[in-house]
């Protein structure tokens, strides 16, 4: 059984703001059926630019449920733009921290908010920038090396409990070593 | 809070009369049961009466049985076993939803030894392809490996229709049986398999007890090498009181098998009936026919398994999940995966497995609790509205 804390548990047996939120006027959705979880978060957003109301939907796990409830706690109140700093360690934090195989879940709380703050302010998220890495839970490069960086991953396993990839078929997971290793190079040269 | 399990694919209560005759051996009777003395010799004794009894539940001769300490090193010593006797061989064959006991073998097997590897796979109902397995059989394979009953969905494969072939192709032949042994018939004389694998833990023995039948005659090479015991074939001073326990458990699994095909098979189509009827979007993995008496894998569409098994287990509910969140990993088992059930049910997978402990008003109690969870989960779920998958 995962050791989680009893803030996790107690937004996973009871979420604060789920369903659908009348007069939303941003939405941020992501994640997939295939992937085993998805999240759908609805903002109400004043002329103000802030957040006065937010919901979610989640399909997966106890941690993907209390990271979005946990989001919608965090974000109320806030301006867009602080809620565009916000980053997945400060929903992970607001639990008393995750596993670390269930940070992903926490990542798809920051990554729904942009798209719902992108959302608001029309800009239209088009095609990743970077290239490819792992196909199964859609994860480029670029990804990788920025979450390799900020949160000083050193092996697959890493990156996988943060973004997922290399999670499925593993097609990708030399690719993925290879990325961890040239950020690791980097630092040295910069050292 | 009462707890009512529905594991016991995962492990067993070990039965009362099974503490009952292990006891004294724990205390008063600790002698080495390979002792010349009267006072290991009664340990000994003991230990070839609870040899003959595991013999009986399978119908081998009582030299043929091996102790092992677990289903993993059974089937790890068949499979090297084989690969010592025929080293000139380089292919082996299992089913593509086997436990990780021979799946993650086969898989260091080929990676650090080159071995060729085919992994048959199995259809949507998760029959085996009996064609592929056929044309796979060559003088080159060592060993073939199927388990003769699932531990995810307990479908069952025709583990004596293909020990003919075996037989008439001249290759080895070893099923790993932990999931079926006490739940359905096993005939070693008819079956015609040259070893098997057995669980103490999965027939309300307790852990760390397992068992390798070896054929008569077979040419066999230990995989822990170490003093006599065994007559050889598996050192290490002898887990008396766990096979002594093993023992008694197999001599209930014996008399329990008709309990299995109709007490528990009752219980087991009456909670399928209900959470089908009462809940919808939801659907049985694996053939309905060829399944283990005890075992109902059930997958609810739009919400995901660990969510579910977390709430039920608020209502003392004991069941396990084919998802990937519960395993660490990200995908679904290997086994709904290769069955190709659809992600959208995969994720949401729960499997309860009975024995014949189960009650009827337990499963009125698992009906009532599945039901509310599963609507609760939906409620929220991104891909459900108004009823349905969306």
């Amino acid at each position: 059984m995962w050791d989680y804390t009893d803030k996790v548990k107690d937004h996973f047996l009871k979420p604060r703001n789920v369903g659908e939120l009348e007069g939303a006027n941003a939405i941020g959705e992501t994640g997939s059926l295939n992937c085993g979880d998805a999240l759908r978060l609805y903002l109400k957003v004043n002329e103000n630019e802030r957040i006065v109301d937010a919901s979610f939907m989640t399909f997966g796990c106890a941690s993907a449920v209390a990271s979005s409830s946990a989001l919608t706690e965090i974000i109320k109140g806030m301006t867009l733009t602080e809620a565009a700093k916000l980053t997945n360690e400060d929903i992970s934090d607001y639990l008393g921290g995750l596993p670390k195989e269930k940070m992903h879940c926490s990542v798809m709380g920051q990554s729904a908010l942009k798209k719902a703050i992108a959302n608001y302010r029309g800009i239209q998220i088009l095609e990743k920038p970077g290239q490819m890495v792992c196909e199964c839970f859609d994860v480029t490069d670029l990804e990788i090396t920025d979450a390799v960086k900020k949160n000083g991953l050193k092996t697959t396993e890493d990156v996988t409990n943060y973004l997922k990839a290399g999670g499925g078929c593993g097609k990708c997971l030399d690719r993925i070593e290879a990325l961890i290793e040239s950020v690791m190079l980097k630092d040295r040269m910069i050292q | 809070m009462k707890i009512v399990y529905t594991d016991n694919n995962a492990t067993t209560k070990v039965a009362d009369e099974v503490i009952q005759e292990m006891l004294p051996y724990f205390g008063e009777f600790y002698g080495n049961p390979s002792s010349m003395h009267t006072f290991g010799d009664q340990v000994g004794k003991k230990i070839k009466e609870a040899r003959q009894k595991v013999a009986d539940l399978i119908h081998a001769d009582p030299d043929e049985i091996v102790f092992t300490s677990c289903g993993t090193e059974s089937d790890n010593s068949a499979v090297y076993s084989a690969l010592n006797a025929y080293p000139d061989k380089k292919h082996i064959i299992a089913s593509n939803v086997e436990h990780p006991a021979i799946n993650n073998l086969y898989k260091l097997l080929k990676r650090t030894k080159g071995y060729k590897v085919t992994f048959v796979p199995v259809d949507k109902k998760g029959l085996l392809n009996l064609d592929i397995l056929y044309k796979s059989l060559s003088d080159d394979t060592a060993i073939l490996s199927l388990m003769w009953a699932n531990n995810e969905t307990g479908v069952l494969f025709p583990i004596e229709k293909i020990a003919q072939k075996t037989q008439e192709k001249g290759v080895l032949f070893h099923t790993d049986a932990v999931q079926a042994a006490g739940k359905v018939p096993i005939d070693v004389r008819t079956a015609g398999v040259d070893m098997l694998s057995l669980s103490g833990h999965k027939i309300h023995a307790p852990k760390g007890i397992g068992v390798l039948y070896i054929k008569k005659g077979l040419k066999f090479s230990p995989f822990l090498i170490g003093g006599h015991q065994e007559k050889g074939r598996r050192g290490g001073t002898e887990n008396a009181v766990s096979i002594i326990g093993l023992g008694k458990a197999a001599e209930l699994a014996k008399e329990h098998l008709i309990l299995m095909d109709t007490k528990v098979r009752g219980l087991r189509d009456y909670l399928q009936k209900a959470l089908l009827e009462k809940i919808p979007s939801c659907s049985v993995n694996g053939d309905l026919e060829h399944r283990l008496p005890n075992t109902l894998s059930i997958g609810f569409d739009a919400v995901e398994g660990e969510s579910i098994l977390l709430m039920l287990d608020r209502e003392g509910i004991c069941a396990s999940s084919g998802s990937a969140c519960t395993s660490g990993s990200l995908d679904p088992s290997h086994v709904l995966m290769a069955m190709e059930v659809p992600f959208k049910s995969a994720h949401g997978s729960i499997r309860f497995s009975l024995s014949h402990y189960n009650t009827k008003e337990e499963m009125d109690h698992v009906i009532a609790s599945v039901v509310p969870v599963i609507e609760k989960l939906r409620a929220m779920s991104p891909f459900w509205k108004d009823g349905k998958l969306v």
